[in-house]
């Protein structure tokens, strides 16, 4: 017998390895993580200092009216976690799961105690299930905190009042928390890619820094792409859009659809990303110090799985939206702009102490053009203008409303009034308790990027 | 011996690290409850070995089996082995004892359970035991891991280095430890570079070199083995000493490097038996001899002679 064969054979009959439970080495992990005083800060910011921050912007003059529902922080408590989250999809959650899922392996390489670790759980699989899931549960524990903590901030300095959706239509508080939990929700989706990404950067490079960064320059990457006027398929492939989707929670109806594809995106790029790392993982040498080839590792275990995912992902998106634009067009401007703006001009009646009127009756139309007229009017640009119509109940003459637009390309728009002053043309409107802010003056909008979407 | 009182027995064992044979064709019987020496010159494949006997590793050819068991191939080691390589693995925010503690709910046991306290005691901690690691040295650190090691109550326990940077005190707790844990029958395999420490502790030595296992035996076979050894002799005449040297068959007078090494004395290249000879024509020649004494230990000039590294240090 040769003596290849002679321990390849020997695998029936092999010593006895019993090794342990996962269960144990997720606790071990925990504990590992929990003592660590950089994860102690990290979980203190996040369970603290969003709680502040919320308070504290609600009660300033001036809202961070660029950030969705930033301009209704001073009307509801409800507003402040969805800033809150669309700041952290953009800095927080990708920097978290840097300093979490990207050291969770290149940690064990800068103490040099994998060795220890692999005689102590003896199954690098186990060992890989127990880290990763330890990383987890330390995020979840971190986005948790962030979620209460800026939720009792807002509640505690607003109040629990109905909030605004992003197509003007107002939202019960019950509603309102509903949809915070769950826009919160599926943002874990795309955090959680974010740190498969990062332990597939911390598996490949060890102790390099540069493993540390992975996910940091993955979200970069990603909120660039989304800047970018890409066709529809591609935007909705790329795991960052969960980031930007929930805001389709606050319409009505909700627009399901393409929230549902960015989270099941979000999670196949955790899946993929996460089993490329736990291959490397349990294929590494443990006992060769110097090991090479990374580069031709990074490419068959990183790039080439997620490539393919992408391609995969684009694929299956495009079959289903077979489109090579941006789905943003006229049409769908126009019923935006005209449906926000009639749930505003109720909630303006409400405020002024008009005679309350329905939307039927408004009867609100929008008509839009880009460039005066002079450019296609379909894709994102900040040259979008319309002038909204509508009715008053015993008003021969309808009323009319003039906004310049801006129009991103992930599809949010936000409208800037611009006459008449007394409807939309200040900041302010007079009420009988005094000046409020002009909820017609500049409001927010989402268009739905499917053609499902409706026209 | 028979197959059943090996803790470890490798045939053929290969293990290259791409163009690099680490070990090439390894054979080895170790004992059950004895201390076993593994020594050999920088790259001779000790880490290697010891890697594949925690189940670090796996080997591309050969066979080896481990507490009786053969080793498949699958990377992870059998239980009760134990041990570390490169230095223990220890946590640094953690304290001594919340490192054995989580080691301990890791293996399912109680970490409040008495075994922390004794395993701290055994190698000389108690004191610290409330530390964090960080602050901890070298020394420390090497025993700590020791004490991690043996929280698992091993039948095999593989050690490298172990004597790293420990202080004469440590020393004596790591040593007392170990004989300690061979007496009740647990097999310990240790490397070190360091000779006094082996023949200090080990019953047995296996030398590799280049891969490959030079000896692999009792010491007192290694000393029997031994080719000739450099001795330092201090006579009351010197001139006349090395006149009688000369003249003794089978002594050769060391000049050179190896010379100076023995401090103005008369340096001589002979086997035991022959330097006895010596000895006793200088007397019978009138020369009083003031001190015989090997210029290196008997193991570490075997390790030399073995490892072929007594010429390449003269020169």
């Amino acid at each position: 017998m040769s003596t290849a064969t002679a321990l390849a054979g020997s695998t029936g009959a092999a010593t006895e390895v019993t090794p342990v439970p996962v269960g144990r080495v997720y606790r071990f992990e925990v504990v590992k993580l929990v003592s660590q005083w950089r994860i102690r800060l990290l979980v203190l910011a996040c369970w603290v200092i969003p709680g502040l921050f919320v308070a504290a912007v609600a009660q300033q003059g001036t809202l961070p009216a660029d950030t969705l529902f930033g301009r209704w922080m001073h009307a509801t408590g409800w507003a402040g976690p969805l800033v809150l989250l669309g700041f952290s999809g953009s800095w927080a959650l990708p920097l978290l799961t840097s300093v979490v899922a990207g050291d969770v392996f290149a940690g064990e390489d800068r103490l040099g105690t994998w060795r220890h670790l692999l005689v102590a759980v003896r199954s690098p699989r186990r060992l890989f299930a127990g880290k990763a899931l330890a990383g987890g549960t330390v995020l979840v524990l971190l986005v948790a905190g962030l979620l209460a903590s800026s939720t009792v901030g807002g509640l505690a300095a607003v109040g629990n009042r109905p909030l605004v959706g992003v197509d003007g239509h107002l939202l019960a508080p019950s509603d309102a928390a509903q949809g915070v939990l769950l826009a919160w929700a599926c943002a874990l989706a795309p955090t959680l890619a974010l740190a498969a990404i990062g332990l597939l950067g911390s598996v490949l490079l060890g102790r390099s820094p540069m493993g540390l960064l992975v996910p940091a320059l993955a979200a970069v990457a990603m909120q660039v792409a989304q800047m970018l006027p890409l066709p529809v398929p591609l935007r909705l492939a790329l795991p960052g859009y969960a980031f930007v989707s929930w805001n389709g929670l606050f319409a009505e109806p909700a627009r399901l659809d393409q929230l549902l594809i960015a989270v099941a995106v979000s999670l196949a790029w955790a899946v993929v990303a996460t089993a490329a790392a736990c291959l490397l993982f349990v294929r590494r040498d443990f006992t060769n110090g110097s090991e090479d080839g990374v580069q031709r590792r990074a490419l068959a275990f990183g790039v080439a799985p997620l490539a393919g995912l992408l391609a995969l992902s684009v694929a299956a998106v495009a079959v289903a939206e077979p489109s090579t634009g941006s789905g943003i067009t006229q049409a769908k401007v126009e019923r935006e702009v005209s449906t926000a703006f009639g749930h505003l001009y109720r909630l303006q009646t409400e405020q002024l102490h008009r005679s309350a009127v329905t939307e039927e009756q408004l009867q609100v139309s929008a008509t839009c053009d880009r460039g005066d007229g002079h450019v296609d009017p379909q894709g994102a640009g900040n040259d979008w203008r319309c002038v909204v119509t509508w009715h008053l109940p015993g008003v021969t003459a309808p009323g009319t409303a003039v906004y310049q637009l801006d129009v991103a390309p992930d599809g949010r728009l936000m409208a800037d009034g611009d006459g008449p002053k007394e409807v939309n043309g200040y900041f302010l409107v007079q009420t009988p308790s005094g000046d409020a802010p002009n909820p017609l003056w500049q409001f927010d909008g989402e268009i739905g990027l499917l053609a499902a979407a409706p026209d | 011996m028979g197959d059943a009182q090996l803790a470890v027995r490798a045939r053929g064992l290969t293990k290259c690290f791409g163009d690099v044979v680490a070990l090439d064709g390894v054979g080895l019987d170790l004992a059950s409850g004895r201390i076993h020496g593994l020594a050999g010159p920088n790259g001779a494949g000790k880490t290697t070995l010891l890697g594949l006997l925690l189940g670090l590793a796996v080997a591309d050819g050969g066979e080896l089996e481990v507490l009786g068991r053969p080793v498949g191939r699958a990377l992870a080691g059998p239980r009760q082995v134990a041990g570390f390589v490169d230095g223990p693995g220890l946590y640094p925010s953690l304290t001594a004892r919340k490192n054995l503690a989580a080691l301990a709910a890791l293996h399912g046991r109680d970490p409040r359970a008495g075994r922390i306290d004794e395993v701290l005691a055994e190698v000389g901690l108690t004191d610290v035991a409330d530390d964090r690691v960080r602050g901890f040295s070298l020394g420390m650190r090497q025993r700590l891991g020791l004490a991690v090691a043996l929280l698992t109550e091993p039948r095999l326990l593989v050690l490298d280095e172990p004597s790293n940077g420990l202080d004469p005190a440590g020393k004596q707790h790591v040593h007392g430890a170990l004989r300690r844990l061979a007496e009740d029958g647990v097999t310990v395999v240790l490397s070190s570079h360091r000779m006094d420490d082996l023949e200090a502790l080990c019953s047995d030595v296996t030398i590799l070199a280049a891969g490959r296992v030079r000896f692999s035996g009792p010491l007192e076979k290694l000393a029997a083995d031994s080719p000739e050894v450099d001795y330092r002799l201090l006579t009351s005449d010197p001139q006349a000493a090395l006149t009688v040297a000369a003249e003794v068959a089978g002594v050769r007078i060391v000049t050179g490097a190896a010379a100076r090494r023995g401090a103005g004395a008369l340096v001589v290249r002979a086997s035991a038996p022959t330097v006895e000879q010596l000895v006793g024509t200088l007397v019978h020649a009138g020369v009083g001899v003031r001190e015989v004494a090997p210029v290196v230990p008997p193991l570490e000039a075997a390790f030399l002679a073995l490892t072929d590294q007594q010429q390449e240090g003269e020169r």
